[in-house]
């Protein structure tokens, strides 16, 4: 096989995809056949980079150099200049905000520069869909190392020391579930991977398996030696149909390969993987609900009491890990333990809760400039990962709040910036870790509006099997309403703050138990607001319409827009009188405030106050 | 397919290492053609391939070979530039298929400059 000199890896994470990533492959692979290049330089597909907002994004290698938001009529250009002529091109490459000098090397790049990958350890350096490239990243050694010199209690000892916790959000020591899992009394056991990613703004599990399936296998080969099962079940939701097709291939290359299947490298251990898809209900994304549906019954949760290490899957002991968790499994057989627990806070040598140890992926979003997903060290400042990792939030606007653990978490506000991002500090803040999104919010965003919407939506996904969540999470976004509306009291937010503590206190699963995670935290850190929007019928963000007075500056409107009757004629009232030239006003009586006129408005003269 | 033992994993390994290595921007030996419009015109493109050639003939799984733009000196092209790990960088100048072809045996995989094709030694870096 002639080698190649240079490999241009295209991210194919769907944020990528979406734009267009696989005809800039296309594109790549026509110009290097053009120019002759076909047998030196490869394209490959990758999964997600990371740095989505930058899409599509290609790197090549071996110089290690970061192109961005690719178009395709880019390439031609690009392939001569850089795989030709050896030049990298600087107008494709990233350029940070606020300053001038593009970086060509995607390892000096800020964004990447914070981060430390071990669940993302393959990241942009494998095709997701080839075996032969995870195994060359010493992929399939740690189950290898696991069956053929290990007994389970060694790999449940390992993995209890090394303090790893669930990275679907609960934060419950791994090992400890191992454990309880292998001396539950019943067979077959079962193992599963919570691949039912629900969280508005949320993309880590997606990302993970789109860009590396086979860890998760892995780990889950890991998991099933540790507590005796040969059964494992992947649920992932419908939505992902990416991540479902890469892990459908490489569920066949593993079993193809004999690593998935009888006799795995000869050891006589058995066990095998199957896929149950989700159909996108955020409540599946519950362990008990989640057995549910992959029994085939209604995603409903059932009382906590029973574990599910014990009578979990049809009955059975079942051990239920998240996908990042299992990924970083093999990673901590391989490097072991002194260097998973070297990274982090507290110490968990004593006692498994004691402090938060290894890596967590979060997905940046909302009004941030480097949207994407990173993995950053246990213990690292939300600052540092919204200013530096992030970059900060764009257009010069002022940070105001960051929501953590997506639904079931919490706002924190700016002085909280400093606080270090572990399970214990997020939890006392009232937030969570959550599965680990992150949406940054700045000055234009209304905090009361944005608790409205975690709610909208946590209400929505009620399953309604409970009372205090489905009917307590109804009263409590239709109080929000009023508030919004303009029409709420001052006793709406203690009767707010009540509904909030009863919801969570008698709700049977961590959805009702945390759905009101939003409002508190509003509340706590943003009540200031909340007291506007009652006392003063104001909403200072300009987001709750109901509260703003439409009005047109006839200045603007005449010298500017020369009476263009846009609004005049998209108003659903009827509320805007005026004509042509000449300036135009609303008639405040008729309004209803839908803010249609400031939408349409191209010349800025429709006024809130 | 049978089933795979953990030397078979080492195999796939050792296949692939190249790969692996040029995505990871990591090898024992670096070697830089200069691929401007100078150097392409002069026959750089014959250098790359020759390389190319040698490293599929011999082999060889820890070098990495990239291009780079106009050196600076066009009168001297097609010229190349060998690094070695935590050694100073070699330049090349006036190269032919037979003189690349020695300097890879006897420097790259030997170790031994090949004084009488080098410019200078440690004039510069790529990295």
């Amino acid at each position: 096989m002639k080698p190649y000199r240079a490999n241009v890896m295209v991210c194919a994470g769907t944020g990528c995809v979406s734009n267009h990533s696989l005809e800039i492959k296309k594109a790549f692979e026509e110009e290097i056949q053009k120019r002759g290049l076909a047998d030196e330089v490869q394209v490959v597909t990758t999964g997600c980079n990371g740095f989505c907002g930058a899409g599509p994004i290609a790197v090549v290698q071996p110089d290690g150099i970061f192109y961005q938001l690719l178009k395709i009529k880019d390439i031609p250009y690009l392939v001569e200049e850089h795989l030709l002529k050896g030049r990298p091109v600087p107008r494709l490459m990233y350029v940070p905000p606020e300053e001038k000098i593009h970086i060509p090397k995607m390892n000096d790049i800020a964004f990447f520069k914070g981060q430390m990958l071990v669940a993302l350890r393959n990241r942009g350096m494998i095709d997701p869909e080839n075996i032969d490239d995870y195994i060359a990243r010493d992929g399939y050694r740690a189950s290898a190392k696991v069956l053929t010199t290990m007994t389970p209690d060694e790999v449940i000892q390992m993995i209890e020391a090394s303090g790893l916790r669930g990275r679907g959000g609960g934060g419950f020591p791994t090992g400890v579930k191992w454990e309880s899992c292998r001396k539950a009394k019943g067979e077959p056991r079962y193992v599963i991977c919570n691949a039912d990613e629900g969280d508005p703004g949320a993309f880590m599990d997606r990302s993970i398996i789109e860009g590396d399936p086979h860890s998760v296998l892995e780990g889950m080969v890991i998991g099933a030696f540790a507590v005796g099962s040969s059964e494992g079940y992947i649920y992932v939701r419908q939505e992902y149909p990416l991540a479902r097709e890469r892990l459908v291939i490489a569920i066949n290359q593993a079993r193809e390969y004999g690593l998935l299947g009888d006799d795995i490298f000869g050891t006589g251990f058995k066990f095998d993987v199957d896929i149950r898809r989700g159909a996108g209900a955020f409540v599946c994304g519950e362990s008990t609900a989640l057995m549910a549906s992959v029994e085939g019954r209604v995603g409903e949760p059932r009382a906590k009491y029973i574990h599910t290490v014990e009578h979990g899957l049809w009955n059975k002991p079942t051990c239920l890990n998240n996908v990042e968790t299992w990924a970083t499994i093999p990673a901590i057989i391989m490097r072991g333990v002194d260097w998973f627990t070297s990274i982090g806070t507290g110490d968990v040598s004593e006692n498994p809760w004691g402090g938060s140890k290894g890596t967590k992926v979060f997905s940046v979003a909302g009004k941030i400039n480097n949207t994407g997903l990173v993995e950053v060290p246990m213990g690292i400042t939300l600052r540092e990962i919204i200013f530096d990792v992030g970059g900060g939030v764009p257009k010069g606007k002022k940070f105001k709040a960051v929501q953590t653990g997506g639904p079931s978490g919490g706002f924190l506000a700016a002085e909280l910036l400093d606080l270090q991002v572990d399970y214990e500090q997020l939890t006392e803040a009232g937030s969570m870790m959550g599965s680990g999104g992150m949406v940054i919010m700045d000055e234009d965003n209304c905090m009361v509006d944005m608790a409205k919407y975690f709610l909208t939506f946590t209400q929505d996904e009620s399953c309604g099997k409970c009372a205090p969540c489905r009917e307590g999470t109804l009263r409590m976004l239709q109080i929000l309403q009023r508030i919004t509306d303009g029409k709420g009291t001052e006793e709406d937010l203690v009767l707010l703050e009540d509904l909030s503590h009863y919801v969570i206190d008698s709700s049977l699963c961590a959805l009702g138990g945390s759905a009101p995670n939003p409002v508190l935290t509003t509340l706590r850190y943003f009540r200031e607001e909340y007291e506007v929007h009652i006392r003063d019928k104001k909403c200072p963000a300009r987001v709750c319409r109901q509260l703003n007075v439409y009005t047109i500056d006839p200045n603007l409107c005449v010298t500017k827009g020369h009476g263009c009757g846009v609004c005049r004629a998209q108003c659903p009232e009827k509320a805007i009188v005026g004509e042509k030239n000449k300036a135009h006003s609303v008639i405040q009586d008729a309004c209803k405030k839908c803010g249609v006129c400031y939408d349409v408005c191209k010349f800025d003269a429709i006024q809130i106050s | 397919m049978p089933k795979l033992s953990i030397e078979d994993l080492e195999k796939i390994s050792e296949r692939v290492r190249r790969t692996t290595l040029l995505r990871e921007g990591a090898g024992r030996a670096k070697v830089t053609v200069h691929m401007g419009t100078c150097g392409i015109a002069a026959g750089s493109r014959k250098i790359i391939d020759t390389l190319l050639r040698l490293v599929e003939e011999q082999d060889v799984k820890d070098v990495i070979l990239t291009t780079s733009g106009c050196a600076g000196l066009c009168s001297r092209e097609p010229m190349a530039t060998v690094e070695l790990l935590q050694e100073a960088p070699v330049k090349y100048v006036d190269l032919t298929e037979d003189k690349i072809r020695r300097i890879f045996l006897e420097h790259v995989l030997g170790g031994r400059p090949v004084q009488e094709y080098a410019l200078a030694v440690g004039s510069e870096r790529t990295q």
